[in-house]
């Protein structure tokens, strides 16, 4: 058995939570830079410019990328082998963003009842957190800063198994065409196809987490990512809804068994600043 | 693309030189609104409490801004999603505003209040808010407060950038 030791951990999701608010992964920042060159139309091109000159300002003045710095996420990935000690680590991870929340002025966006009660927690918890347990002995955290607006235009579908490649496509660019210019494009597209209700949304949201721009490891999934892109980008959405090429930047599939009935599908959209990263232990 | 400077409150004049697609860069007063704002304006209204601030050729954006560092005008501050206020928009047309700033597609029932209310609906980048909030010149909160970051906050802005959208 290895010890983990809880305070180090929350030290370093802390330092980490504060980085993502504020710094553009550079992987997404060279997609923004790419999308700007193939760009024709000028609005496109204005607001391109826009969101990265919006990323150096966030960067040397340590500010927000966005206001929304959004619901925090964590998938934790927890090794058979691992003795956590020194405390409770959903505790210390609800610690610790309402710690960088505050040093950071970032802004509670969190209301403690859906539908009888929307007053504002204050403190941006409680955060959502899947725990997993693995084989082996590391600890590994994903991390998203999920904003409403890309979150609020995902969508689950239980298809038949007839709908087929066809009646999956169909499902995902009918949710990108609804959403329009809500979930702030270029978007990242995340897409869990088969498990069951629940875990189908939830591969959705993995796959968004997946390292930016890294192909599914079967061709034919791979094969079909690259298929739904081009067609996404055929839609001319555009940047923010306003027209042009770059409606995506990337899009990427998940996928796992199902009942011999089934056919999950679901869509989890982010926004261009794709707020999310990942710590190992 | 054209790009205009606009002085707020928004003159039929200077409307009347908007098409969709223009860049507008505006300066004068805007007023913040977001999902629970709204609902407490349209309660007021059918009640007939006053608004806390002049309804009367406002100009309301759709944001709420995170905490101002110290030493800082605002937080950071940019467009939430339109939509979620379209329920709310008619009667905030009906009462008066005429600019209204956010992200994304309005429903065909708003489009059709804003061209009878002779208003303008005006898209900002979303995801842009630190450059957005170097157009703030003051920032306050004028009401509301419980709602946090979505209190009425009065903002004075210099070259606010948007694009017309709805007319």
């Amino acid at each position: 058995m290895r010890n983990l030791d809880i305070p180090f951990v929350k030290a370093k999701v802390k330092a980490e939570l504060a980085l993502l608010g504020t710094h553009i992964d550079p992987k997404v920042e060279q997609a923004i830079k790419q999308a700007l060159i193939t760009e024709t139309s000028d609005i496109a091109k204005d607001i391109l410019s826009t969101l990265l000159e919006n990323y150096a300002i966030s960067r040397n003045e340590n500010l927000p990328i966005c206001q929304d710095t959004g619901t925090v996420v964590f998938i934790i990935e927890i090794g058979e082998g691992l003795c956590i000690t020194g405390g409770s680590l959903t505790d210390s991870i609800n610690d610790a963003v309402r710690e960088v929340w505050q040093e950071q002025y970032f802004r509670a966006s969190i209301v403690k009842d859906p539908l009888f009660d929307r007053t504002n927690t204050q403190n941006n918890t409680p955060a959502i957190i899947h725990t997993e347990l693995v084989k082996g002995d590391k600890l590994t955290i994903k991390i998203a800063l999920k904003g409403g607006g890309a979150e609020n235009m995902s969508a689950l579908k239980m298809l038949k198994p007839s709908d087929g490649k066809e009646g999956i496509k169909n499902f995902i660019l009918d949710t990108i065409i609804k959403a329009g210019g809500n979930p702030c494009p270029p978007i990242m597209v995340g897409i869990g196809i088969g498990g069951n209700f629940e875990t189908c949304a939830l591969l959705a949201k993995k796959a968004l987490l997946r390292d930016f721009g890294t192909p599914n490891p079967d061709k034919q999934w791979a094969g079909f990512e690259s298929e739904l892109l081009q067609t996404i980008n055929e839609t001319g959405i555009g940047p923010q809804g306003m027209g042009g090429k770059t409606t995506a930047l990337a899009v990427q599939v998940e996928t796992a068994p199902c009942h011999i009935a089934s056919l999950p599908v679901a869509i989890n959209l982010n926004c261009h600043a794709h707020r999310h990263t990942i710590v190992t232990f | 693309m054209k790009e205009i400077s606009i002085d707020l409150p928004l003159k039929i004049a200077n409307r009347a030189l908007l098409q969709t697609g223009d860049k507008v860069l505006l300066s004068g007063i805007l007023y913040t609104a977001r999902d629970a704002a709204h609902k407490r304006m349209v309660e007021y209204l059918q009640s007939g409490k006053d608004i806390p601030f002049e309804l009367k050729n406002a100009a309301i954006f759709y944001a709420g801004p995170t905490p101002a560092r110290p030493g800082t005008i605002c937080g950071v501050i940019g467009p939430t999603t339109s939509v979620r206020m379209d329920k709310y928009t008619p009667a905030i047309l009906k009462a008066g505003a005429k600019v209204l700033i956010g992200k994304g597609e309005r429903s065909s029932e708003v489009i059709d209040a804003i061209q009878q209310n002779q208003a303008v609906y005006l898209v900002a980048v979303g995801g842009a808010a630190a450059l957005l909030s170097k157009c703030v010149l003051s920032s306050e909160a004028i009401a509301w407060q419980d709602l946090g970051t979505e209190a009425i906050h009065k903002l004075v802005v210099k070259d606010f950038p948007c694009y017309v959208s709805v007319l």
